[in-house]
């Protein structure tokens, strides 16, 4: 077994092994071991991949990240007794609380709003693909420390195969989603199709905050503390409960800049699109569907006074419909979003999905892996 | 391989540890409060040197045998090698990513050994098909039998070490740290785990080996160093004649061996471990 052909470092470089010296001797600092490293192509063990290099191997690992992510939505649920029907009840669950306090004891929130029940659901449903990623993500690498120091891989796989994990568990919301909408008497139109590229691009801005949230969870322990305030905030600005629009609708005139931030946060953009994808009412509801009529917009968002520039008939006129039926067409109560300056529409709406999802993923690919070699220290 | 190729440069390696929160304040909100207002920095990080300086180079085909007391620096070492902490001072050269093998690498608790062991290779970056070849060996070398369908947190200690040591090894290395890894297992292991080590190192492979069993140390490796306090007192090729003075100089009796093949003759566990 101790055959000749191990040598000893002793051999190979006279006087490179230093004994025992507290720090570095003088004379041995003469860089013969960097360069005898230089010669066979050895580099230093804490260094990370070229980007081109790390997205390969990245690449390679794509069973690894879907593997990882099917067997951990199955552990996930396997001590519970319903098993993996929980993976369609909590969802549901949660849209049921919802519609508990917003739809039934807090009525204020959903006035204004055509099918208050299929807009909340869809909007928990979206929000929370978000939100469970954000959460679950900032912890992936402490929960996968013993991972990361057995075997090498890229880690990038790690944040990822969550984000693949709540996208399964979004996608079967979906489906529960669907079949509430078809029962709520929505018609299934084309529109149903472009649901597709929105959550194509809602994973991708997940992933890229995925991987923001996995470098930020693993540096700063203090995040995972701060995330449940800010992630509740943010389910509170996205209009997931309450229609931006109506928001939107009462406050441009004086607050320009804070409407247009509100509608440009990326929660409340995908959650738009999803939205006028899967339900008629919505479309039909959103903003420039019909011509513009100051007084009818006016008196949907619920303002009291009479806005510059509409007659006092024209506002006597709107008043009176919010109120009673109008003769024809559809209640202006609900609908009447749609006579509104059409500020956001669905232009808007997917140049701003492409928008965030690419700049996310970039961003967050980038500052995920500049940390690269410092995910599995203690 | 009559020129040495080295796959590890250990160079001038400084390890500093910063402990947080060691003593100091009470740790109460209040203290914590107050610490911040007076805008201080943490009274409290004390710095712990585990490896003062420490230079030396491992070439293909080396299983080399890192021993000492508690507390010396042999895991660090090892960690340092696998890029897992930064070094202080100096660096730390190999041909590729070391992987390190620890006695707690628990892969996924909830997850049968079955999905594991995919799970592992995948990491590893194997093929589907590979690990199609390879998923008997690795099963059987584990020898957890019929429990590779269970969740892997129903095994013991010494079942979860050696499939993942299994897992671990179905890839051929080209540097692996072992780092107690093999101590849990049972004889019929031991066996097992020191005929794969000896392939990997007829396949140009380099392995670490941190053991407090010297006997295992003896029969596995080809070089040992020794360290204290962070610092190497003896490093070379004669396993038995180091580790005998380190039996020594830690108090244990002397070992009685053979004169002329070394081995030992009634073996008896060293003293200090």
């Amino acid at each position: 077994m101790r055959s000749s052909r191990v040598s000893s470092p002793g051999q190979l470089l006279d006087g490179a092994v230093v004994p025992s010296s507290d720090g570095p001797e003088p004379g041995q600092g003469d860089g013969s071991l960097a360069a005898l490293a230089t010669k066979y192509g050895l580099t230093p063990s804490a260094q990370r991949a070229p980007i081109g290099k790390y997205l390969r191997e990245l690449a390679h690992r794509w069973s690894f990240i879907m593997g990882f992510a099917t067997a951990r939505n199955i552990a996930m649920y396997t001590e519970a007794k319903l098993g993996q029907l929980w993976q369609v009840l909590a969802p549901l669950l949660n849209a049921g609380v919802y519609f508990l306090i917003f739809g039934v004891i807090i009525r204020n929130v959903s006035r204004g709003v055509p099918d208050y029940l299929a807009f909340l659901v869809t909007g928990v449903f979206v929000f929370s693909f978000t939100q469970r990623t954000f959460i679950s993500t900032s912890k992936v690498i402490t929960d996968s420390l013993p991972l990361i120091r057995a075997l090498q891989f890229p880690r990038a796989s790690l944040p990822l195969a969550y984000v693949m994990i709540e996208l399964q568990q979004m996608l079967l919301s979906m489906g529960v989603l669907f079949v509430l909408v078809v029962l709520r008497g929505e018609p299934l139109t084309w529109h149903w199709l472009l649901i597709a590229p929105a959550l194509v691009l809602l994973t991708m801005f997940n992933a890229g905050i995925g991987l923001f949230a996995a470098r930020t969870g693993a540096r700063v322990n203090d995040f995972a503390q701060l995330l449940p305030f800010l992630m509740r905030t943010w389910l509170y600005v996205s209009g997931v409960i309450y229609s931006v629009q109506q928001v939107v609708a009462q406050h441009a005139q004086h607050y320009g800049w804070a409407t247009t931030l509100l509608q440009a946060n990326p929660a409340a953009i995908y959650i738009t699109l999803v939205r006028n994808s899967l339900l008629n009412s919505q479309r039909l509801s959103a903003f420039g569907a019909q011509p513009f009529n100051a007084a009818n917009c006016a008196a949907w968002a619920g303002q009291t006074t009479r806005p510059a520039g509409v007659s006092k008939t024209a506002w006597a006129n709107a008043n009176r419909l919010i109120r009673h039926q109008p003769p024809h067409g559809r209640p202006l109560d609900q609908y009447g979003s749609a006579y509104c300056h059409p500020t956001f529409v669905s232009t808007h709406l997917w140049q701003f999905g492409v928008g965030w999802a690419v700049v996310a993923l970039l961003f967050g690919f980038w500052f995920f892996w500049r940390k690269e070699v410092f995910y599995g220290r203690g | 391989m009559d020129e040495p190729t080295p796959t590890v440069i250990v160079d001038r390696l400084e390890v500093v540890y910063r402990v947080y929160g060691a003593g100091g304040d009470r740790g109460t909100a209040s203290t914590a409060l107050f610490r911040i207002i007076g805008r201080k920095t943490r009274p409290t990080i004390r710095e712990v040197r585990a490896i003062k300086g420490m230079s030396f180079v491992a070439n293909r085909g080396d299983a080399i045998g890192i021993i000492g007391r508690n507390g010396s620096g042999k895991s660090t070492l090892l960690r340092a090698i696998a890029g897992l902490l930064p070094p202080e001072h100096g660096t730390v050269y190999t041909t590729c990513p070391a992987s390190l093998l620890g006695v707690n690498a628990a892969l996924l608790d909830d997850l049968t050994g079955e999905r594991n062991v995919v799970l592992g290779c995948l990491a590893m970056g194997m093929t589907k098909k590979e690990i199609n070849a390879k998923y008997q060996d690795i099963v059987d070398f584990s020898g957890v039998r019929e429990f590779i369908h269970y969740p892997m947190k129903t095994y013991s200690s010494g079942m979860g070490s050696r499939l993942r040591f299994a897992i671990a090894a179905a890839k051929d290395y080209e540097i692996l740290l072992i780092d107690e890894a093999l101590a849990t297992g049972d004889a019929e292991f031991r066996v097992k785990s020191h005929a794969r080590i000896d392939e990997l190192r007829n396949k140009a492979g380099t392995v670490f080996l941190v053991a407090h069993d010297l006997e295992e140390v003896e029969e596995t490796c080809n070089r040992v160093i020794w360290l204290d306090a962070g610092k190497i007192v003896e490093q070379g090729e004669d396993v038995i004649g180091i580790i005998d003075k380190y039996i020594e100089a830690s108090g244990g009796d002397k070992v009685a061996r053979d004169p002329v093949t070394r081995k030992r003759i009634s073996a008896p566990e060293p003293a200090a471990t």
